[in-house]
């Protein structure tokens, strides 16, 4: 287990109360004037030895994002956004920053502000978290009179304003580019890449855009050191990570670990278990709604990082793990994933918006065990239709799920729903194919 | 995408009061000069806030002139985020989240209990105009589930009958207390925390 003084955040449980004298005293704003002394290279380059990825859910390695801002600053100003749209199911991390540790994270926007040469920095703030907004907002005012922002920020010589902007209840807002259309008033749907926001984002401006919890750690990487962060966890997976273990187990609860953590032992020692013990658990979401569960049989084993993750077919995501025991119907649990998705989807790319719909109507009807043999199939001809064919990584997030439980469930399904189609097809078509496809593999 | 169609009944006329239009003015100065249009979510928030949670389609009129964008971008906005009300919600407005780890841990019961106590089907007023309810997506609060929101606040660690204590408040016009309904005013586990224990004894 990860040793107390090597957590970032010593107040995730507000033991310590969250207002600035406080954080003064965990060592928040201490010596913020002789980071930046040192340069914006040096920040960079500490963040690159750090490897420290995005916590957002892709897993981007920060420096390198960081160091895509151009480093001359021209015509257009460049910007710092900051990703608070929190609405992946299974993850409520962002939320006790935002409310407990509010200064790790305006000192974090200072500093890499600073290190992306960014006067304006916003912070997008799902319109849910509304009194956890008005938590950061008073902590804003706090730094501002206290002169840590503003003009001369904290004596660094550079100027900062923080603003908070406020979602409205769109998960697709989460995804870095229908969030900049948000911020610029229109409605949230991704934007096509290339270009990317770093070089034309924000108001067609350079931007640099983090989450709550990349930004948060980075003062505290600073301060201890690249290398205090890459000790942690293992090549490329390091550091510390806040994990939110939900679902059915008997202590639910937010917890900072090191990276690579057993997942056996986050469930055992700090979620208190699996309720009706180890051997009730059905299968475990690992990384939020979109990524694909992994079955009990793997649990054993498992461990939390990013790649070893991806070895498994699934994804460390947001770390938002979702506990499913015995108890629950796993068709179900995924239909209602499905319905989440179908209700979320922004309905920009077509196979998003009809093959979520899609997705969730036959899942639910395979729950009650009113589909048919050959509509297996189809469900897993649909989730490859719409994974890679859209805009945003919506799509990959609406079907891996579905493709999960399919891998690792399909047996499930099939004794539920035995029973030939009513319309026989007189031909074997494949129901969806990419035609260009068939024609090469002739 | 949300399915949303503006009320039948609309008023004539909407304007900012003073104290809206002045908080209006300051979140327009937060945007650069000539972006004024990135205030239109905020300003869709205090059109609502002045009038009993919902927008009229007047609002949103006078938020294009204000903002001097086209009205029906303004429609395009109101109609995209669902936490845009565009018909009548009640004073008390609850927001069920039932998606997987809620309902896993049976936000199913909420659902029972407020259709018990306030209306058998989403979305409707109750005569007085004081409660409705209506289920929705992830509200991120997942280690307390189940849970449900009541306008701005958060109501934690649910269960049938406390959702039914809460709603019996409400019923009686009375603001129920925000927050964990079993008492944690955090994310920690509930028995045997293993981290940051010096702290927490200090």
């Amino acid at each position: 287990m990860l040793k107390d003084q090597d957590r970032i955040f010593q107040n995730l449980y507000n033991d310590l109360g969250s207002d600035l004298t406080s954080a003064q005293k965990r060592g928040d704003w201490v010596n913020t004037k002789e980071i930046t002394e040192k340069g914006r290279d040096w920040i960079i380059n500490e963040i690159k030895d750090s490897q420290l990825r995005g916590r957002g859910g892709a897993g981007f390695p920060t420096g390198l994002k960081w160091s895509f801002a151009p480093k001359e600053v021209g015509s257009r100003p460049h910007y710092l956004v900051i990703n608070g749209d929190e609405s992946e199911p299974g993850t409520c991390k962002d939320r006790d920053i935002l409310r407990f540790e509010p200064h790790k994270l305006i000192e974090g926007c200072l500093i890499a502000s600073y290190a992306i040469q960014a006067h304006v920095c916003y912070i997008y703030i799902r319109g849910e978290y509304f009194v956890d907004g008005q938590k950061l907002q008073a902590a804003i005012d706090e730094a501002y009179e206290k002169k840590l922002i503003g003009k001369n920020a904290a004596g660094t010589g550079w100027d900062l304003d923080i603003y908070i902007h406020y979602g409205a209840g769109a998960y697709i807002c989460g995804e870095e580019t229908a969030l900049l259309e948000s911020i610029e008033g229109n409605k949230g749907q991704p934007r096509l890449k290339p270009p990317f926001p770093a070089l034309i984002g924000l108001y067609g401006c350079p931007t640099i855009i983090n989450n709550v919890e990349t930004i948060a750690v980075v003062p505290s990487i600073l301060r201890r050191g690249g290398k205090w962060f890459a000790s942690l966890g293992r090549e490329k997976n390091t550091g510390t990570k806040i994990f939110c273990i939900s679902g059915n187990v008997n202590n639910p609860c937010n917890v900072e670990e090191e990276m690579n953590i057993p997942l056996k032992e986050l469930i055992e020692v700090h979620a208190g278990g699996v309720i009706g013990g180890w051997d009730n658990l059905q299968a475990v979401i690992p990384g939020g709604s979109s990524m694909p569960l992994i079955p009990k049989e793997k649990c054993e084993t498992l461990t939390m990082d990013f790649d070893s993750l991806v070895a498994e077919k699934s994804g460390l995501g947001t770390a938002g793990v979702v506990v499913i025991n015995k108890d629950q119907d796993i068709i179900k649990c995924m239909a209602r994933i499905a319905r989440f998705y179908k209700h979320e989807s922004c309905g920009q790319c077509t196979p998003c918006r009809e093959g979520s719909g899609w997705m969730w109507r036959m899942l639910e009807r395979m729950a009650k065990g009113e589909a048919s043999k050959d509509e297996i199939e189809m469900l897993g001809d649909v989730t490859k239709q719409i994974e890679g064919h859209t805009i945003c990584a919506f799509g990959e997030g609406s079907s891996w799920p579905v493709q999960g439980l399919l891998r690792h469930f399909k047996d499930e399904i099939k004794k539920r729903n035995n029973f030939d189609p009513i319309v026989k097809e007189t031909q074997n078509i494949p129901y969806l194919v990419d035609q260009h496809l068939l024609d090469k593999n002739a | 995408m949300s399915l949303k169609r503006p009320a039948k009944d609309q008023p004539e006329s909407f304007e900012f009061n003073s104290s809206s239009l002045e908080a209006a003015n300051k979140i327009i100065s937060k945007y650069p000069e000539g972006k004024q249009q990135s205030a239109v979510m905020a300003l869709l928030y205090i059109a609502q806030k002045q009038n009993n949670n919902w927008i009229p389609l007047v609002a949103m009129k006078y938020i294009a002139k204000l903002l001097d964008m086209p009205y029906i971008k303004v429609y395009e906005v109101a109609t995209f985020y669902s936490m845009f009300n565009l018909s009548p919600v009640g004073k008390y407005f609850i927001q069920v989240c039932t998606t997987t780890p809620c309902m896993i841990r049976g936000a199913g019961k909420l659902v029972e209990a407020c259709k018990e106590k306030i209306s058998e089907n989403e979305s409707e007023l109750l005569p007085d105009k004081n409660c409705s309810w209506m289920e929705v997506e992830c509200l991120g609060a997942c280690v307390t589930a189940p849970m449900m929101q009541i306008n701005d606040d958060y109501y934690e660690d649910l269960d049938k009958e406390k959702t039914l204590e809460i709603l019996d408040k409400i019923l009686k016009d009375e603001k129920p207390k925000p927050g964990s309904y079993r008492g944690r005013i955090n994310n920690e586990p509930e028995n045997g925390r293993k981290t940051l224990m010096e702290l927490k004894n200090a």
